[in-house]
């Protein structure tokens, strides 16, 4: 399979959407497929919110015009709408009672089987850990940085804010990460920090 | 707690948190996810058909994202889209979807040109097998034919020539991957899926002098050499028809050729590097 540079991708679109469309997913699986699994907690919340992500760009690529398909960001507008369905997500779990608990991203999710952590060893799920334990302001853009490689504006164009503003959520998302790593107790980071200390665990802290 | 678990964590820390620990969170997206994506869009379900023109007369073309599917003579169907649709869902479980009417780009040169090898083929329900014979029979230039025995050869599996000719009659998109250009050992045209008078049509149409070939073979002519290079090609390869009858030197076999001091033709690979030294 050749791989395809962007502009040949969006003119495939134009040209045709239906034959075109198959590599437009293969361009930006990874990217979207990356940010949804360390935006969510698991391989199959992951699969969803990809899968999700293209459905509904397809649909809305189907009613732009020729212009809007060749002048389209690709991988900014693809997050967009990723992040938008994460929110969504979030906020509809938050109000099913039976659910509350993993509508919190604070909380690291203690049924995570080992494969839904990072395939590069220790230190990687040990990362995965903190990542979770970020607040969503947090998390997003520095999983937008630096897991998916995106420009700073391309996150402002995701966030919907200034490139400054981006900048410094960044930086604050990095700051907090190493305090966290720094803080980790031994014990905890030598099972992944999968789990927080007792009294925060909430299979064992609600009855 | 372990000073093992201790020093762990510690690096952890330290270069856990940094950005190129964060890159290496990167995944590609799991193996099936294209597909399932376009399955959910109903993109996946068929494919699109064009008829275009060839020196084997109007063929079916069918294609989707993957690449070109499948090639047919429309005189096979009474040049009935409907009939062949029939027939394309039967055989592949995929039905005919509209789709453009204009062919894949490159088509209409492939089949002026006989040059096949830059069109995207969807050989997704072949075996790896099947698809190393058509890889390699796609390499046949136009006009020059090569033994089943070659292919075999050339694929580093010797001894599966009856299985490279059952893959040659599996092969989806003929005409345009040259099963047409692989013969018997012996020289003779052997057989074809649509029909030995088809295999003919589509040789003399690019310029392969079949009775000659047909000539060679009675004789026992498998090679032909030439004495001022001193190299041997199959009777059909272009540097082959280059040689002049003064200079022709006939071989029945490649061990022959090779006893005599020829040397295999670098082009048509009559013999096996291994063979040749």
């Amino acid at each position: 399979m050749s791989l395809q540079g962007d502009a040949a991708v969006l003119d495939g679109l134009a040209d045709d959407l239906d034959i075109g469309y198959g590599a437009f997913v293969r361009a930006h699986a990874g990217a979207v497929y990356s940010a949804a699994l360390r935006l969510s907690r698991s391989r199959s919340e992951a699969d969803d919110l990809a899968q999700e992500t293209f459905v509904r760009a397809y649909r809305a690529l189907r009613r732009f015009d020729t212009e809007q398909v060749q002048s389209l960001e690709s991988r900014a507008w693809l997050l967009t709408i990723t992040v938008n369905l994460w929110r969504n997500h979030l906020r509809r779990a938050a109000r099913r009672p039976q659910n509350a608990r993993a509508a919190v991203p604070e909380v690291a999710d203690h049924r995570l089987g080992p494969e839904a952590m990072a395939e590069g060893g220790e230190d990687s799920r040990f990362l995965v850990g903190l990542l979770t334990e970020l607040p969503e302001h947090h998390r997003v853009p520095v999983v937008l940085r630096h897991v998916v490689g995106l420009s700073y504006a391309e996150i402002a164009s995701v966030l919907d804010c200034p490139v400054g503003t981006a900048k410094a959520n960044v930086a604050r998302a990095l700051d907090r990460l190493r305090a966290l790593a720094a803080a980790a107790p031994d014990g905890i980071a030598d099972t992944g920090l999968v789990c927080h200390p007792r009294s925060a665990c909430p299979g064992k802290e609600v009855r | 707690m372990t000073a093992r678990a201790s020093h762990r964590s510690n690096a952890a820390a330290t270069a856990g948190a940094g950005a190129a620990a964060l890159r290496r969170l990167r995944v590609e997206a799991p193996r099936g996810f294209v597909d399932a994506v376009l399955d959910r869009l109903g993109l996946h379900e068929g494919d699109h058909l064009v008829t275009v023109t060839s020196a084997a007369g109007d063929l079916f073309v069918t294609f989707n994202d993957s690449g070109i599917s499948s090639v047919m003579p429309a005189a096979v169907f009474d040049g009935d889209p409907e009939q062949f649709a029939t027939h394309h869902r039967r055989e592949t479980g995929r039905p005919i979807v509209p789709g453009p009417a204009r062919p894949p780009s490159g088509l209409a040169a492939a089949l002026r040109s006989g040059r096949a090898t830059s069109l995207r083929y969807d050989l997704s329900g072949l075996t790896p097998f099947e698809r190393a014979v058509l890889t390699k029979t796609l390499e046949i230039p136009s006009g020059e034919v090569r033994p089943y025995g070659w292919v075999a050869r050339e694929i580093g599996r010797p001894r599966a020539v009856r299985a490279v000719g059952s893959a040659l009659g599996r092969n989806p998109v003929p005409v345009l991957i040259p099963c047409h250009r692989v013969v018997r050992s012996d020289g003779r045209i052997g057989n074809y899926g649509l029909g030995v008078p088809m295999k003919r049509t589509l040789l003399s149409a690019e310029g392969v002098d079949i009775d000659r070939l047909e000539r060679l073979a009675d004789a026992g002519v498998r090679f032909l050499g030439s004495d001022t290079t001193r190299v041997f090609c199959v009777p059909s390869c272009v540097h082959a028809r280059r040689i002049r009858p003064a200079h022709e030197v006939q071989f029945r076999s490649a061990a022959s050729a090779l006893a005599t001091g020829y040397r295999p033709c670098p082009h048509c690979a009559p013999a096996s590097v291994r063979d040749a030294s």
